[in-house]
């Protein structure tokens, strides 16, 4: 079940120094790249079908030619490393073992895109990973693996680690570039048509740590290699992340396709202390949650996934045994959104506030029969009435909620 | 006029960063940083001293200061027990971690011991799922938390200092 493209040195001690990652590969692919044009690798990429990481599921190849090639300003590349939905936690895998990978996908994303400056975007609470990181680019910048020219080609490329503070928002992309200029979080409008980010007025990328860290390979081995593996329009793999009750927690690299009632089961070892199975949050927790029984023919890939009403999102999975109080489940979670709500838009800063304190209610035994509707009409409030996802994720996660198990809340409604 | 001022390091360490962004306005996180580490929070003071530094008000950085949750706008205890609430730390038993420490601590979960040593605090998802329930320690992770791996952290950090 398990491919290695990514976590390929995951396993191997000490490979995110660079003697051992060089031994295992690492930096190989910059050969190849430096006989290639910005175009090409760029092709490469899109042939690949290679999709983003980081929850949207965007194509790569199609971000980076948004990027025109009349632009005359800088160009920048900006790697979302902003990992913390819960239920995810895949990145910090490739910080942790394998940080070279990261830089090498840096070089070859950097260099398609035409930028000389990339950007790590960490989370403020990473700091043991950030700290590796940083150790491994200083490592390739004593090596001349960055720098002013690159291993002795004529391309000049820098990175800086920026250090988040604790916002979930500044996952978002736009979020994320608003914090890099040194302003709080706030999501930005969005244009009307397809454009790249801006960061000062610089057309700018934002990729997930995962996509990058897939570009190396598909450089090396070439789109065919990369499609060999998933299914047509989830091409490849990805990093998994599964938590909560199953015996065997953990992040496994997977062909996308692959059933996720064998990823419970087989590879996980089942539920835990030999329980049943209640639900599923497929791919971190803002994307709908699942019962049971209907995980049935379910695979790992973005089709399948919303041909059941959810969504691939992160890969995180948090798996749930029946011991578990789903109401209880969502009041942890909207006390999340709530906290996280970056209070721009008055519906979400206030409607996920409700929501919460409507729960609280219920939880205490003094919910009322309107209550259940009340938090259906905070949704409406909440879906299509403010500037980023945020508010229409927490509105569709809190409908599948009482939808699916409707008769939990009415059990504490008197 | 304020009397904070960055020391030797971050002095150099601000010049250095100048370098790294095309504008200057990217170093207030960084610079919000440097004035944690350096005095533990981040008084009004401090950002008098950094509205100079980066040609701004001291509004707009009190507004970016008290966006961020981990940044600290008054002192805490010298250890920050930084507890996992969230789901997957809620499933596998945070509810329990955090009523153990407060026991132990004698504090609820906002609180400073009294002789300043403990500070707990809940905290959303760090990204720490798999190996859940998790805390952080002032900068450190620490994961697959258990009652008895609690009272030896406890234990041995009483001791310090």
């Amino acid at each position: 079940m398990i491919v290695k493209l990514v976590s390929k040195n995951f396993d191997i001690p000490e490979a995110y120094t660079l003697p051992i990652a060089r031994e295992h590969g690492r930096y190989a692919s910059l050969e190849k790249l430096f006989k290639m044009s910005p175009d090409e690798v760029t092709t490469e990429v899109e042939k690949s079908g290679l999709r983003g990481k980081g929850g949207g599921g965007a194509h790569t190849g199609e971000k980076w030619r948004l990027i025109s090639p009349k632009n005359t300003k800088p160009v920048y590349l900006v790697i979302n490393a902003d990992e913390g939905e819960p239920g995810t936690f895949k990145d910090r895998q490739i910080l942790e073992f394998d940080p070279h990978l990261l830089i090498e996908g840096i070089i070859c994303s950097s260099y398609a895109i035409g930028a000389h400056h990339a950007y790590i975007y960490i989370r403020g609470e990473y700091v043991f990973w950030m700290n590796r990181l940083q150790n491994a680019i200083d490592e390739a910048y004593a090596a001349g693996i960055l720098g002013e020219s690159i291993l002795g080609h004529k391309y000049a490329l820098h990175v800086t680690i920026h250090k988040g503070a604790g916002a979930y928002i500044c996952g978002e992309k736009t979020a994320l570039l608003e914090s890099l200029e040194g302003k709080r979080g706030h999501p930005r409008l969005k244009p009307k048509g397809k454009e790249p980010e801006w960061f000062f007025g610089n057309p700018t990328v934002v990729n997930n740590v995962e996509t990058i860290a897939s570009v190396p390979y598909i450089i090396n081995e070439g789109y065919g290699a990369y499609q060999m593996y998933g299914t047509k329009e989830s091409p490849g793999t990805m990093l998994f992340g599964i938590s909560g009750h199953v015996e065997r927690p953990g992040v496994y690299e997977l062909p996308f396709g692959t059933s996720m009632k064998e990823v419970i089961y087989d590879l996980c070892g089942g539920i835990k202390n030999g329980k049943k199975l209640k639900a599923v949050i497929p791919g971190g927790s803002s994307v709908q949650i699942l019962r049971a029984d209907e995980i049935e023919d379910i695979t790992l890939d973005y089709e399948s996934l919303k041909a059941h009403g959810s969504s691939l999102g992160t890969g995180g999975m948090i798996v749930m045994d029946e011991d578990v109080s789903i109401p209880e489940v969502m009041k942890s979670l909207f006390e999340f959104y709530h906290h996280e709500s970056c209070g721009q838009c008055t519906p979400c800063r206030e409607g996920t506030g409700w929501v919460d304190r409507i729960l609280a209610k219920i939880l205490a035994g003094k919910g009322t029969k309107e209550d259940y509707q009340t938090i259906l009409d905070a949704c409406d409030m909440l879906n299509g009435k403010t500037i980023c996802v945020f508010a229409p994720s927490v509105a569709f996660i809190a409908q599948s909620y009482l939808k699916k198990f409707k008769d939990e809340f009415e059990v504490l409604i008197k | 006029m304020s009397t904070f001022s960055f020391n030797h390091i971050n002095e150099e360490k601000f010049t250095a960063l100048l370098e790294r962004y095309p504008d200057k306005s990217s170093l207030m996180l960084p610079s919000l940083w440097m004035v944690q580490y350096q005095e533990g929070w981040i008084s009004l003071d401090a950002m008098q001293y950094l509205a100079k530094k980066l040609e701004c008000s001291a509004m707009d950085v009190y507004s970016v200061a008290s966006f961020y949750t981990m940044f600290l706008l008054q002192p805490i205890g010298t250890y920050h027990l930084q507890l996992c609430k969230t789901l997957s730390c809620m499933l596998a038993g945070s509810k329990t971690m955090q009523e153990h420490l407060q026991e132990r601590l004698g504090i609820r979960a906002g609180e400073t011991s009294k002789d300043g040593k403990f500070t707990l605090s809940l905290v959303e998802c760090l990204g720490s799922c798999g190996t859940s329930p998790c805390m952080r320690l002032n900068d450190d992770y620490i994961e697959n938390l258990t009652v008895e791996k609690l009272d030896a952290l406890l234990e041995e950090l009483s001791h310090d200092r």
